[in-house]
Order: C-alpha cells, then sequence, then structure tokens
C-alpha cells in the first residue's frame, strides 16, 4: 500500500517537473486494489484471474508483481514503457503475462469486453480462473455496464464475473447525486439476481474479506457478483485537476498505518523509515530513466497488425 | 451452385470444424433461426445474444483476448454504428500495447442496398470501417470469394471485418466458380445444408466433403480484362460493372473491372498496374460520396499515377443525403445502377485530354 501511495506521488512529482503530460492514478484506492492484486489468480490464459482495470489501478499491479520503475517508465513516455512503448498515459497498464487486459481511456468499455474474457471460462469449459471487471461510479451510467449486468445474468449462461464498482463519489467534477437516483450503485445488481455488496475502500481488512467473499462466489457458482467499495480520490480526479491533496477525503494508508501501530505489528518508525527507503528509491528512478530512450519517430507504424496469433498461443 | 450465403455458411463449417473457430454468435445467429439471412444453421458453435451490438462486439473482443477464435455477426452494419468505439479498441490493442495482445477475431455484417431495405437496412459501411486502423476490411461479390475470403479472415491473427453485400447473399455462382467440395447440383446442396422450414428441431445438415481454399487478403481480382477503362470497385457493384461492361462492347468500349475484394490492406499493385494500362479510372461504390473510400483511392492514383492518365479519375459512389429511401425511385436515384456505371464508363472513355 505504502509503496503503490508513493509510486502515485512521485507519478505527480514527475508530471508536475515536466517529465510527463498527464497524471491519472489511485491514490486512495490502495486499501482496496492492493488487495485484490494479492488476492486474484495471477497467470496467462483461462485457467487464471483476467482483470479488466480502472486507470487507477496501480495498488493491484504492484501486488501482482509489477516494478514500480515500469510506471515510471510509461509516465515519461520512453520507449521502454512495457505497457504501452511510451503510447499511452500513465496508469494504462496491460500485462498479458498475468491476464491483465488493456486499461483503456474509453470509460465503461471493459464492462463489455470482460463478457468474452468469463465467456470463455463459464461452467462446463473447465476453465480455472474467472473475470474481474473493475470502473468508476460515474461510468456505470453508460450502457456498457448495463450490458455487463444482462449478459452475465442469463439464466443457465451466467458468467463467473467479478463486477466492481470503486465508487468515489465523483465522475471529473460531477457529484454522485447528479448522475444516479439510486443510493448505491450495487442496488443495481438485486434486478438481476446477483448478489451484491457495499465495502468501506479505505477499510483494508474489510475490503480484504469482501474481497474473499465475493471471489469465493464467483469462483465456485461461476455466476456473477457485483461488488461496490467506497473509496476516497486524495488527489482529485487527474492531473487536469491539479492533482493537490484533497485533504477532507479519509486516507485509507494513514488509517492502516494506525492500526499497525496500534496492534503493535509495525512502529512508526520502522514505517517511516520503509517510506523514506522507498521515497529516495522512486526518485532515484525517475532521475535515472530520463536518460532512456524515447520512442523514434519510425516506431509509429509498428504493432499495426500482427504476425502471428500470440494470444492463441502461437510465439 | 452455391449461393453467397451458403457459401458463407460453408467456410464457417469449415472454420468451427477443422480451424479452430469457438464461438459464431450474434442477435438470431444460434437456432432455431440460424441468422436472419440464414448464414449460420446447423452449425455447432453458434449462440444467441442479447439484442445489443456493444456487448456483441466487447463479447468478441474479450473470446479473443482469451485465446479463442469468435466470429460475430452485427445483424445490419446499420446497427454497428454504436460499436465504433469498441471496433477501435478492437483495431487498437495490438498497437497500443506495442505487440503484447494480438485480437483474432471476426465480425461479419450485412451491408448496402439493393433489397428495398428503406432507411436502417440499405447503408453501407465500407467508408466507416476503413477509417478504423489496426482491421483488415474484405468484401466479397461472388460465392467462391466469399468462401476464401471468410477462411483467411478467420485464420488472420488481427480483427477482420467481413462485409457480406446483402443484395448478393442469394445470388448463385457462376458455373467454374464452385465451392471445392460442394456438389453441383443445386438442389441437393439445399437439401445437405438448408434447414427446412417449420419445426427443425431434429434436423442436422448433411455437410459436404469441403476443401480449404483461402483467397489472400489484400489481393484484387481482374474481374474483367479490358484496355479502355478501369473500374475499381467492390461488392455489390462488381457484377453490375461487369454487366455494363458487356453492354459498352457494342459500343467500342473495352473495360477492366478490377474487384479489390480486399478494402484494407488494399492492393495497390494491381491498381497501378491496371491505371497503367487503361490511363482512365472510375471508383464505384455505394456509400455516400463525401470522404469515400474511392475519394482515398483517387487521391492516391492523382498523386502517384498522374501523369498516366488521359482523364479525371471519377467516382461514382451514393448520394450524400440522410438516408436511402425504400420506394423504388427513391432507392435506385440514391446508389450507383448497372445504367449509371454505363455512362460513367462510356463518358470516361470519351474524354479527350
Ligand atoms: C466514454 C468516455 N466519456 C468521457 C470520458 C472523459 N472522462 C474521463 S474520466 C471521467 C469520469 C469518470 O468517473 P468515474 O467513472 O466515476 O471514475 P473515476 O475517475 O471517478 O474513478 C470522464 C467523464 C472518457 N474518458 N470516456
Amino acid at each position: 500500500m505504502l509503496r503503490s501511495r508513493l509510486l502515485e506521488e512521485r507519478l505527480i512529482t514527475m508530471y508536475k517537473q515536466g517529465d510527463g503530460y498527464f497524471w491519472i492514478g489511485g491514490p486512495g484506492e490502495e486499501a482496496f486494489n492492493v488487495p485484490l492484486g494479492l488476492l486474484a489468480d495471477k497467470g496467462t490464459g483461462v485457467d487464471h484471474d483476467f482483470l479488466h482495470l480502472h486507470y487507477r489501478s496501480s495498488g493491484t499491479l504492484l501486488a501482482l508483481g509489477a516494478d514500480p520503475v515500469d510506471s515510471l517508465r510509461q509516465m515519461k513516455n520512453v520507449a521502454s514503457d512495457p505497457y504501452s512503448r511510451g503510447r499511452n498515459f500513465a496508469g494504462h497498464y496491460s500485462a498479458r503475462k498475468w491476464n491483465v487486459v488493456p486499461v483503456t481511456s474509453p470509460i465503461e468499455i471493459q464492462y463489455s469486453i470482460a463478457i468474452g474474457t468469463a465467456r470463455a471460462q463459464r461452467a462446463g469449459t473447465g476453465a480455472k480462473g474467472i473475470s474481474i471487471v473493475q470502473g468508476g461510479d460515474a461510468g456505470t451510467a453508460e450502457g456498457d455496464f448495463a450490458t455487463s449486468l444482462v449478459w452475465s445474468s442469463r439464466k443457465g449462461a451466467e458468467l463467473p464475473l467479478l463486477l466492481i464498482v470503486t465508487n468515489n463519489r465523483y465522475g471529473i467534477s460531477t457529484p454522485y447525486a447528479g448522475q444516479h437516483g439510486y443510493d448505491q450503485i450495487s442496488e443495481r445488481g438485486k434486478a438481476f439476481g446477483m448478489p451484491t455488496a457495499v465495502v468501506d475502500g479505505n477499510d483494508v481488512e474489510a475490503s480484504w474479506a469482501a474481497l474473499t467473499k465475493a471471489l469465493h462466489y464467483v469462483r465456485t457458482e461461476k455466476k456473477p457478483y457485483l461488488l461496490e467499495a467506497m473509496v476516497s480520490r486524495l488527489r482529485g480526479h487527474s492531473s487536469a485537476s491539479g492533482a493537490n491533496l484533497a485533504k477532507e477525503e479519509v486516507d485509507c494508508l494513514e488509517r492502516f498505518q494506525k492500526t499497525l501501530e496500534d496492534r503493535k505489528i509495525l512502529t512508526r518508525s520502522a514505517m517511516d523509515q520503509l517510506r523514506d527507503e522507498v521515497t529516495t528509491e522512486l526518485a532515484e528512478a525517475s532521475k535515472r530513466i530520463r536518460g532512456e530512450a524515447p520512442p523514434t519517430p519510425e516506431s509509429i507504424h509498428d504493432y499495426v497488425f500482427a504476425d502471428k496469433n500470440y494470444v492463441g498461443g502461437e510465439v | 451452385m452455391a449461393t453467397m450465403i451458403q457459401a458463407i455458411r460453408m467456410a464457417l463449417h469449415v472454420g468451427e470444424s477443422r480451424l479452430g473457430v469457438t464461438d459464431i454468435f450474434g442477435e438470431d445467429v444460434g437456432a432455431p433461426l440460424g441468422g436472419v439471412f440464414t448464414g449460420t444453421q446447423g452449425l455447432e458453435t453458434t449462440w444467441n445474444t442479447p439484442l445489443d451490438e456493444r456487448g456483441i462486439v466487447g463479447t468478441a473482443i474479450g473470446l479473443a483476448l482469451a485465446g479463442r477464435k469468435p466470429v460475430a455477426e452485427i445483424q445490419f452494419c446499420d446497427y454497428a454504428f454504436n460499436t465504433i468505439d469498441l471496433l477501435k479498441v478492437a483495431g487498437n490493442t495490438y498497437w497500443s500495447t506495442g505487440g503484447d495482445w494480438n485480437v483474432p477475431l471476426v465480425m461479419m455484417t450485412p451491408v448496402g442496398a439493393g433489397i428495398r431495405g428503406s432507411i436502417y437496412h440499405s447503408h453501407s459501411f465500407d467508408a466507416q470501417a476503413t477509417r478504423i486502423p489496426g482491421w483488415k476490411i474484405v468484401m466479397p461479390s461472388t460465392p467462391l470469394d466469399a468462401y476464401g475470403l471468410l477462411l483467411s479472415a478467420i485464420q488472420d491473427p488481427n480483427p477482420v471485418m467481413f462485409l457480406m453485400p446483402k443484395a448478393l447473399l442469394r445470388v448463385k455462382s457462376k458455373p467454374g466458380e464452385d465451392i471445392p467440395g460442394a456438389p453441383d447440383d443445386d438442389k441437393r446442396l439445399a437439401q445437405m445444408i438448408d434447414a427446412p422450414l417449420g419445426d427443425r428441431s431434429a434436423w442436422k445438415p448433411e455437410w459436404p466433403a469441403l476443401e480449404e481454399m483461402y483467397i489472400p487478403i489484400g489481393k484484387a481480382k481482374v474481374a474483367r480484362e479490358g484496355t479502355g477503362v478501369t473500374v475499381l470497385t467492390y461488392g455489390r457493384n462488381v457484377p453490375m460493372a461487369l454487366a455494363a461492361a458487356e453492354e459498352l462492347v457494342a459500343e467500342g468500349v473495352d473495360t477492366e473491372v478490377v474487384d479489390l475484394r480486399s478494402l484494407h490492406p488494399y492492393d495497390w499493385e494491381a491498381i497501378t498496374a491496371s491505371v497503367r494500362k487503361t490511363n482512365r479510372v472510375l471508383c464505384v461504390n455505394e456509400d455516400t460520396e463525401i470522404t469515400n473510400f474511392g475519394e482515398h483511392l483517387i487521391r492516391r492514383i492523382s498523386e502517384e499515377l498522374f501523369y498516366e492518365l488521359h482523364a479525371p479519375p471519377k467516382l461514382l459512389a451514393g448520394a450524400h443525403i440522410p438516408g436511402i429511401g425504400l420506394a423504388d425511385n427513391l432507392e435506385m436515384a440514391s446508389v450507383p445502377q448497372m445504367s449509371t456505371i454505363k455512362s460513367a464508363i462510356a463518358e470516361l472513355a470519351q474524354h479527350e485530354p
């Protein structure tokens, strides 16, 4: 959680120092997103979980084992950015080795795409994995969210799909009540006969428990489950709104550190020391990658068409 | 002699029984109907989707990413417009992830006018489709080409759009253009693979011993050789251009008809060879004329083959109007007809530099 937070802070600093053009990310969602990455069954293909993530998922990626320096590379849009080779914004992850389906900017389309991976894993296929899709609250107004509810809950053709909504109570600036007439997004799942739950996404233990329960249901029943996590947006929507600290929001990291301290699991000074170490590490890495090559102009023509069916197993 | 829709069905059968197709799906694609044009009758891997085009395209992408080989149908291309951002994602995923994920899917959809389909069953999709990089786009004009292009589309590791010219789906193949392995006798073929009317719950097709035949994506076909004027066209307008060319023989005009078959990538070599030979070129298609694929071809021909031309290149396309009206006169005045193609060719042939 700490590493993920410090990574986001470094990305924001890079943006502010002119080492990137745009920042968007997940400070405030770590207490939910880190458990998600730890609980997902990572791997390649239908026997592992497919992750259709939001652009605030650095906590999940780091929990899966991603190198934070790669996120800095994407921010700096250098050719060595393994997620998009300098082509896409920060937080737009893609990792086929872990079934992390590419994060894309059009809001909510991952909910339509997730139906396909879930269909490939439905009951009777023998596939061991499930599909997990995540997005924000405002985006659920798009038709793709309704699409995922309809397609995943058809009787006899249910899909093993965990639908997650991370609700930070805002679109970019539009507050929750300006978009939705119902109190919780998860209420919509009830009409489709799927189990639903709301969890305090600032509480890491509650998030862990809610995710464990939801994942267990989807894995064993091979049916959909809608989980809504109430989260904070600690740095506003993105760099476009300044990326400044939102003091009124609950900070899940503060909260978790206090718990660790109260329960005498870690001392404040040990946590502070870790913070200093990781901060220095990331600051140095961000300087180092300034020297990495940008993509060449000719590279715009690379990867337009595939020569082999890599996703089909060709190498 | 198979019809184009039978050829498509047979290609899908080969696809699912030998080439790894796992899912053939769309609205009314599965049993009992087997597609509104009968293209998916009797197949093993078909299933019906909710009436939701965005869901269909999203599912196709997801299935492809999960290593399956989907063939998705949009019932009419008129209803694909709300999926364009998803089509863009299918086309840009390999590129935007720097080669991490390719997206091997086939989307098939009936296009064009000619069946009095009125405003929402007459749209063309070629202008839109060719504006979405990362896709391969094919459009057959004969049953045999439909068979060979669909097999190539299925084997391609990229998203391929298979545009089905609605007006030609029930047209039979010409002698010598039989689907390899299918019986010549059309009654026999129909008995074998067409679902009976009424209750078909117990019916099973009897598939002929089909042979695989691949038409490479990106290769045009000279449908008629000639020396006077080149017609660059595809889909429904190919047989019209061929008929116009035959009528113009009497007027001493020798027309070459190039059936592009693939709109992207397109066969620039074949286009160049034909334009160098005839020095006169007409592009024909049904899509609306402003920002039309034929305009692109004319732009490139003007830039790269300008000094080969003996007449200004010409585009004959759909009128730039909001829709295609139902009445005979309306539909016929909206998109190219054999007669308008014929006069456009004649005009080009007569043009004096
Ligand atoms: C289809 C689409 N419309 C608009 C936008 C611009 N946009 C980017 S983020 C955003 C708000 C998303 O809010 P929410 O779904 O609640 O997610 P959050 O950013 O709060 O996590 C908007 C409108 C977009 N990216 N895609």
